[in-house]
């Protein structure tokens, strides 16, 4: 299967990413030369097979209920891109 | 041609425990911006999630008291979308497999009692906020929050109208408060819940398109929000028109729901087990260790009210309504007669909530506590108080004055009982009032309460009315 | 000096022989004349090297209890967050970013008394096979200038092969460490999953992400990893194992061991050098007494696209914090939030990444999840029961580590498939959690070095790194200096 520029275009909006028009042409090749390549391993059967989600099997190991940590957000926001009044600023969000 | 509404609730009750779900940041409502976002709430790169144990044991102790089925094996999943205020740009919370699946909520109606059923309840992690006043077109966040422990919980559509879905909202507010998962503070946000509505044709077997309303910070708000909405979607269909499922907002202000389209824009969640955390394991002990721990259920102790006192099944609600109710009425009735209790229950069904709703003070801070309810209600069976001076005594103690026999003894309230004391007064009323006697043996029966409020007014309202009517009914013959 | 292992440095710090400053200068001098040209180090932190190397000194003079690292120069790949030091990821996207915290591993080494030299050049987010996707530009091959060093811990590799430190910190998610090891004829472990903490390392594809050590012979990666290794509460995926010593099987008997050799890591593609080289080393193994057990991987071939769905798409989600809200590239312009994050997304990240996150987001999207993804994770538990099948009847399995030597600086940048070849002998180890190293076995007719792999079954690091000590021991391979990094 192959992508559609449509398709592409949707999926770069899922991931928050703009592809330029002038590079659409080659992004989209590369893509579809990867995603044909990822397509061999579709044909095997794999009907009784458990899915791996870890490379261990161990289960979850749980925390105390504690409280750990300090207060850090000077530190925090020493190296953001724009705060104001102890809070990250970012363009007005409309709900 | 009616309608009938379908409503399933999804609610987010915010578990109590001291540090964040996957973090060793407090919890504690109300600190300063961001001085609780910790490296892991802020998304530091590198940085992992670890999981509350206190999280896990608090749905558990809630699985156990809805009567679900605790999944041994759960798995956290990430869901993941842009947000400002969500900072890995994914939630971590269950999806497949959650850690509740099933169980009930009974909520009492006028009709009777109804079980609504769940479909499940997950763990997950709250977001942060956005502050939308302005910093010069901006909007700031916190991510205190981000990271809280919540507990997803998910009806069937099972409510039948707005009344019935507020019945399953404060029934289940009732319930995790009272097993303690959750503080309940709606004003904080520790429980939120937002409502899927859809209407039907009555008698019609499918369900119509829902649209999820969210935004219900009050009970009140949620029943008029579903009134509206239910109304909006009969207008349109009755117009022959359709239903597009969405997400709407109901703003209190307008009193009205309004689509939140910037939510809406291609939802693809792209869920999947997230690689940070293992599969959640829980074991036949801890299980048997937290059912082990649970407190009487509101709905057993519902039953061992009324079974023990002979409560009616309404009043058993009320003092039922609360742990705290239930523990206060438990205390005022230790050991006590079914009389008793019952008197004790009938009193704070009138008269300690009506108080503590106009101070609106919960009946943890009830100034007057359960043993000094229990003197007064003694004093009340013993014939000591008429019903008229245990509120007067009531009065007092609620504005401090001490315990019901100190205000009696302090305030010469004692009821007069003794039958020659009685019998004075009433011949003293009988000589002083002739035309009220012949008025009465003429077969005037108005004339005879007349007389009885003589002698109360005599006794300056001591006097035992039945004992009165009696003495009177004797020397009138 | 610039020529000794770790464990020689280690001996020379301890009979005074050398101080740890003297050291660190020496290094700091060998970066500064090389690095122009090798472009290894991102970032090099003189002042805070020398700070901890006169600590290193203070303790030994102070006759404190020291560990065998107190005071041995090390080179960090920049994805492991350094506290108060930049961390780029190889990224523009974290182009200013100061780490307000140590990741786990760093904090282990420093513990143990070693200098931190500086942060070392890599793929983008750990993202590529030649370090052409670093924004810092590509690290240059220390045999060959015009060849990459491999990737994506290429930085680390080529800092250990041209002397500029006696060893380095590497990250492994599809062959990281190995390949990069062997296209510059130095030595790399990755670890079994959950070995080493994951904490404060840069995520790229968290269920196959593992640290490691790189270094220029076997012993030093033992030495390596026991500062490296340890349990951690902050990683859930960390395992709690009680501490071992990976030195202690050092001088391993070879007699009777059972060589694994899958027919699959010696087919089509591979360089007729390589292979000659990597049979070559066989031949010694078997001339010790070990025994050669052909064996079938017969999932083996399906790593490539299983990798290429599970790494992506979990890549694709560990990105998405990289929005210029709390830290990291934030466009200059927008419009909007949407624009904001658009902008400061395409802007901060390079073409190899953006296209990784393409592929995760499709392959995680609504209707292709269980065609893709649920799909990859079944085919990688088929490829980990290969394994464990296989060590059934074999204690080791030996391959080359990669199908080619170094690859020409450009020649497969516009041909991401060809690149991804590069990985298919490395990818099944990660897959299945195992460790595997890569140690020189011989050049090629063009004088580049070969890469031996050697895969373990879980958690027999001890094991792998004494039969590469055995081999170390009788050859020199690992010892021979970089043509265009002469001493």
């Amino acid at each position: 299967m192959s992508l559609s520029k449509d398709e592409v275009d949707r999926i770069a909006r899922l991931a928050r990413l703009a592809v330029r028009p002038e590079e659409s042409a080659a992004v989209i090749e590369r893509l579809n030369r990867v995603l044909g390549m990822i397509e061999t391993m579709r044909a095997v059967d794999t009907r009784q097979v458990e899915p791996m989600a870890h490379a261990l099997d161990v289960v979850q190991r749980l925390r105390a209920d504690e409280v750990t940590e300090v207060d850090q957000h000077v530190l925090f926001q020493s190296i953001a891109p724009a705060v104001e009044r102890d809070l990250y600023l970012v363009p007005k969000v409309i709900e | 041609m009616t309608w009938e509404i379908v409503v399933g609730i999804e609610t987010h009750a915010q578990l109590r425990t001291r540090s964040k779900i996957f973090s060793g940041a407090s919890t504690a409502f109300g600190a300063d911006p961001n001085a609780q976002a910790c490296a892991v709430d802020v998304a530091l790169p590198g940085v992992l999630p670890v999981l509350n144990q206190a999280a896990v044991e608090l749905a558990i102790r809630f699985g156990l008291a809805v009567g679900a089925t605790i999944n041994r094996r759960s798995v956290f999943a990430r869901k993941n979308y842009f947000y400002p205020d969500l900072p890995k740009g994914y939630q971590i919370s269950q999806y497949e497999l959650p850690i509740v699946q099933g169980g009930t909520v009974p909520i009492a109606l006028p009709e009777g009692e109804k079980r609504i059923a769940l479909t499940r309840a997950h763990l997950e992690e709250d977001a942060g906020k956005s502050l939308h006043e302005d910093f010069h077109g901006m909007s700031g966040i916190d991510l205190n929050r981000a990271g809280t422990p919540l507990l997803e919980i998910v009806s069937e559509p099972d409510m039948r109208g707005a009344r019935e879905a507020v019945a399953y909202a404060r029934a289940l507010h009732a319930l995790v408060v009272w097993i303690g998962v959750c503080d309940g503070n709606m004003q904080e946000g520790s429980f939120r819940c937002d409502a899927n509505v859809s209407v039907r044709r009555t008698g019609a077997d499918a369900y119509g398109t829902r649209c999820e309303i969210k935004n219900l910070n009050s009970f009140r708000f949620m029943e008029r929000a579903i009134e509206y909405e239910a109304r909006r979607q009969i207008a349109i269909l009755e117009d022959g028109g359709r239903i597009d499922q969405e997400t709407r907002l109901y703003d209190p202000e307008r009193d009205e729901t309004r689509s939140m389209r910037s939510k809406e824009e291609a939802h693809d969640y792209r869920y999947f087990p997230d690689p940070d955390l293992l599969p959640l394991v829980v074991r036949e002990e801890n299980i048997e260790r937290i059912r082990a721990a649970m407190p009487e259920l509101p709905i057993q102790r519902l039953q061992r009210f009324t079974q023990t006192f002979a409560l009616s099944p309404a009043t058993a609600a009320i003092v039922t309504s609360s742990r705290a109710t239930a523990d206060y009425f438990e205390q005022a009735t230790a050991g006590a007669s079914a009389e008793a209790a019952q008197q004790t229950a009938n009193w704070i069904a009138v008269n300690t909530n009506a108080k503590l709703n106009e101070r609106g003070i919960g009946i943890e801070e009830c100034p007057v506590g359960p043993r000094q309810l229990r003197e007064l209600i003694a004093r009340l069976i013993d014939g000591t108080l008429s019903a008229k001076l245990a509120k007067e005594v009531d009065d007092a103690m609620w504005a401090g004055e001490g315990s019901a026999d100190e205000i009696i003894e302090r305030r010469g309230l004692k009821q007069i009982s003794d039958v020659g004391a009685l019998e004075k007064v009433v011949d003293e009323v009988l000589a002083a009032n002739a035309r009220q006697v012949e008025d009465y043996r003429a077969g005037k029966q108005k004339a005879f309460n007349s007389l009885v409020g003589q002698v109360m007014k005599a006794t300056r309202g001591k006097a035992n009315p039945a004992q009165v009517n009696e003495i009177l009914r004797r020397r009138l013959g | 000096m610039l020529n000794a292992t770790v464990a020689e440095l280690s001996s020379a710090l301890a009979a005074r022989q050398v101080s740890s400053v003297e050291l660190a200068q020496l290094f700091l001098e060998r970066i500064d004349r090389l690095n122009g040209s090798l472009n290894a180090f991102i970032t090099v932190d003189a002042e805070r090297a020398l700070e901890q190397a006169r600590r290193a000194d203070a303790q030994r003079a102070g006759n404190a209890v020291v560990g065998p690292l107190t005071g041995v120069p090390i080179a960090h790949k920049d994805i492991y967050c350094t506290k108060g030091m930049r961390t780029t990821c190889g990224s523009r996207m974290l182009e200013n970013f100061v780490s307000p915290y140590d990741a786990h591993v760093i904090e282990r080494l420093e513990s143990a008394g070693t200098v931190t030299l500086g942060k070392t050049n890599m793929d983008e987010f750990a993202m590529g096979s030649s370090n052409e996707t670093s924004y810092y530009g590509p690290v240059r091959n220390c045999w060959n200038r015009g060849c990459v060093p491999g990737g994506s811990s290429g930085g680390s590799a080529v800092a250990v092969a041209a002397r500029m430190a006696p060893a380095a910190t590497g990250t492994d998610t599809g062959g990281s460490i190995r390949q990069p090891a062997a296209l510059t004829g130095t030595c790399g472990l990755k670890p079994t999953y959950g070995l080493v903490s994951r904490y404060g390392m840069i995520a790229f594809a968290s269920s196959l992400d593992q640290g490691g050590p790189m270094a220029r012979s076997a012993q030093d990666l033992a030495l390596l990893l026991n500062a490296m290794a340890g349990f951690d509460r902050r990683d859930s995926t960390s395992v709690e194992r009680a501490p071992e010593d990976y030195a202690r099987m050092l001088d391993l008997s070879l007699d009777g061991l059972r060589i694994g050799v899958p027919e699959q890591f010696f087919g089509e593609g591979l360089d007729a050098d390589v292979r000659a080289r990597v049979e070559e080393a066989l031949h010694w193994f078997l001339a010790q007494g070990a025994r050669r057990v052909p064996l079938r991987l017969p999932n083996a071939e399906l790593a490539l696209p299983v990798y290429y769905v599970l790494a992506p798409a979990e890549a694709s989600s560990n990105l998405s914090r990289y929005d210029g809200v709390r830290y990291g590239h934030r466009a200059t312009e927008y419009e909007d939030l949407l624009d904001m994050y658009v902008r400061s997304r395409t802007e901060g990240f390079g073409e190899e990444v953006k296209r990784r996150i393409l592929v995760g987001t499709y392959v995680l999207s609504h209707g292709y999840y269980d065609a893709y993804y649920l799909q990859a994770q079944k085919l990688r538990r088929l490829i980990a029961q290969d394994f464990v099948q296989a060590y059934r009847d074999c204690d080791v399995i030996l391959g080359p580590t990669t199908p080619t030597t170094a690859f020409a600086l450009g020649s497969k940048v516009d041909d991401p498939l060809q690149m991804y070849l590069n990985d298919i002998y490395t990818i099944p180890a990660p897959l299945a959690g195992l460790p595997a190293l890569s140690i020189p076995c011989g050049f090629d007719a063009q004088g580049l070095p070969v890469g031996l792999q050697l895969t373990g079954n879980y958690f027999a690091e001890a094991r792998l790194l004494g039969i590469a000590q055995r081999y170390q021991l009788a050859t020199d391979w690992h010892l021979r200096v970089p043509r265009e990094a002469p001493l």
